[in-house]
């Protein structure tokens, strides 16, 4: 009998001890995600409020209406994607290899930018890229550029937001990657007469691999996402599907078009995740966060 | 081929090892500078002179005045202020919570658990535009009026994940025979867990602690979908990026900026003193 109980109790310890946290991520996670599904399907106005009334109309009405700012921003979170992954690659590469004793000062180096408030982060560039601002203003008075030139508010300047914020996040699961490479590897393909580029092409780029798919996932799935770039450094013709949902949601309080919206992300998000993750591989990137 | 140490080989070959000793430490160095530039343009502004209170993108000289006044705008003060409760609370909160679902991960096997694993990389990975929205969604349906309270729920939400999975890492690398001989020794489990679990993970305790804090007052995507009226510093800049930015802004960024690299610091330091649990 008391062999039973204490059995009973054993088993029942791990879900004691991990309810709490599970209870709160269920409720304020994972049921707002099903419900927004539901009040995507109501109909209504503001004022009056909403009823469901299982509107599954409102799915290619905001398709259609808003595929624009769909394709855009795709658009701008794959390419700010690429863009990071080639810039960091490299830096992460020669960290990882030729930091020597400064390794963990370079890497310090890299995650400085975490520490600027996300929000300024991206409103600093809108002084670096002011059109009197100290770049374009210098240059335009000396004649170099003409006086209507202008980089704020055009798909560049959000583009180059989102990868700056990107480029941390990109470096550091590399970095983690290439570090793990056991270095005899390498070894043993230079030893076989592998050449540099071998060596590089056929081992420590295939076995970094985890890192590059772990950096792309995250800083996609982030800059896909992103509205504040959009909303700081761009103007009325790069607005992004999160401007729209946060504007539907915020301001208008039509929440029905932006659940639908939401939803529509996150399906096309996840969809794109496992295609990505048929093709490149399954790790999780659990262990790189 | 040279023994042990050499990486990628030392054969020497005059291109690859110009490209390596000149050009891709010039590349490394210039795209650090290049990341670096917000950082400077932040400290740089926040010395700026501005009459109006309001900055402009020109330079109208050096002044400390708004290091003296820092908090001058009585606004700005508050939603910092409330940025700091947030982030301290919903650290508590979610370590409380996240410490022992840490533990049951890294520790048991039982049903369910593959399935908490994908919730909280889900929880991790959801663009936080979805998050919020859907949040926002909940609340409104519920009828609950927006404000502090749903914004300290929605930060424990995203943090308990990020607490489990920085501090099951740290479970994972203890040695359980260390815990099973204090058990032998007539320990019962509550005084294992302090007197040997605890003070062994530790420091992935107080790094997901740090990283909480951290994710919690930056975080401005979901807390502009859950705020209400409530402004958090975050919210506070962005709404005055339209009518423009008090230097007090960049005074802000740059003293929570040296914070946060000081405690960063303190941390490796913290984290040091312990033997490393790999190599």
């Amino acid at each position: 009998m008391t062999a039973r109980v204490a059995r009973l109790r054993r088993l029942a310890v791990p879900y004691a001890l991990e309810l709490p946290a599970g209870a709160w991520v269920v409720l304020f996670f994972v049921v707002p995600l099903v419900a927004i599904l539901s009040v995507s399907l109501m109909t209504g106005n503001s004022i009056d409020g909403y009823t469901l009334t299982w509107h599954f109309d409102v799915y290619p009405s905001v398709v259609d209406t808003y595929s624009t700012q769909f394709a855009r921003s795709f658009y701008y979170g794959l390419a700010s994607t690429a863009i990071a992954l080639v810039v960091m690659y490299p830096v992460a590469y020669w960290i990882a290899f030729h930091g020597g004793r400064h390794k963990s000062t370079l890497l310090l180096v890299i995650l400085l930018p975490f520490f600027v408030s996300f929000v300024i982060r991206i409103l600093t560039w809108q002084f670096i890229l002011a059109d009197e601002g100290v770049i374009l203003g210098s240059l335009k008075d000396i004649g170099l550029l003409p006086s209507g030139f202008h980089v704020l508010s055009t798909p560049g300047a959000v583009i180059a937001g989102l990868t700056y914020d990107a480029l941390p996040f990109m470096a550091l699961p590399i970095y983690v990657a290439l570090e793990n490479i056991d270095r005899s590897h390498i070894e043993a393909a230079a030893d076989l007469y592998a050449s540099r580029r071998q060596q590089f092409l056929r081992v420590v780029l295939p076995l970094s691999a985890p890192g590059i798919y772990a950096g792309i996932l995250l800083v996609a799935i982030t800059n896909i996402g992103d509205y504040v770039s959009a909303a700081i450094l761009g103007g009325p013709g790069t607005l992004m599907i999160g401007n729209i949902i946060q504007t539907q949601y915020v301001q208008n309080a039509d929440y029905p078009t932006a659940s639908a919206l939401a939803l529509i992300l996150m399906v096309a998000l996840l969809a794109g995740m496992y295609l990505y993750a048929r093709a490149f591989g399954t790790r999780t990137i659990q262990e790189y966060v | 081929m040279s023994a042990g140490t050499g990486v990628l080989g030392a054969r020497p070959a005059a291109g690859p090892r110009r490209l390596r000793r000149f050009i891709l430490p010039g590349y490394v160095i210039a795209v650090i500078a290049y990341t670096l530039i917000p950082i400077a343009v932040m400290v740089l502004y926040s010395f700026n002179r501005a009459p109006s209170g309001r900055l402009t993108f020109a330079w109208n000289g050096f002044t400390l005045d708004y290091y003296r006044h820092p908090f001058d705008i009585p606004d700005l003060t508050s939603a910092l202020v409330h940025s700091l409760e947030i982030a301290t609370l919903s650290t508590l909160i979610a370590t409380a919570l996240g410490v022992p679902a840490a533990l049951a991960l890294a520790r048991y096997r039982f049903r369910g658990r593959g399935l908490s694993d994908l919730v909280i990389l889900a929880d991790i990975a959801a663009p936080s535009v979805v998050v919020g929205a859907s949040l926002l969604g909940f609340f409104v349906y519920l009828g609950v009026p927006r404000g502090f309270a749903t914004i300290l729920i929605a930060h424990v939400a995203f943090n308990v994940a990020f607490v489990v999975v920085v501090v099951q890492a740290r479970v994972k690398d203890l040695d359980e025979s260390l815990v099973e001989a204090a058990q032998d020794l007539g320990a019962n489990p509550v005084v294992a867990f302090w007197r040997v679990t605890f003070p062994l993970i530790f420091p992935g305790i107080l790094a997901a602690a740090l990283l909480a804090f951290a994710l919690s007052i930056d975080d401005f995507i979901i807390t502009s979908f859950v705020a209400g009226q409530t402004l958090t510093f975050p919210l506070w800049v962005y709404g005055a990026v339209k009518v423009g930015i008090p230097p007090q802004v960049f005074v802000m960024g740059t003293l929570i900026f040296l914070t946060g690299v000081a405690i960063a610091i303190a941390n490796v330091i913290v984290q040091r003193r312990r033997p490393a649990p790999t190599t």
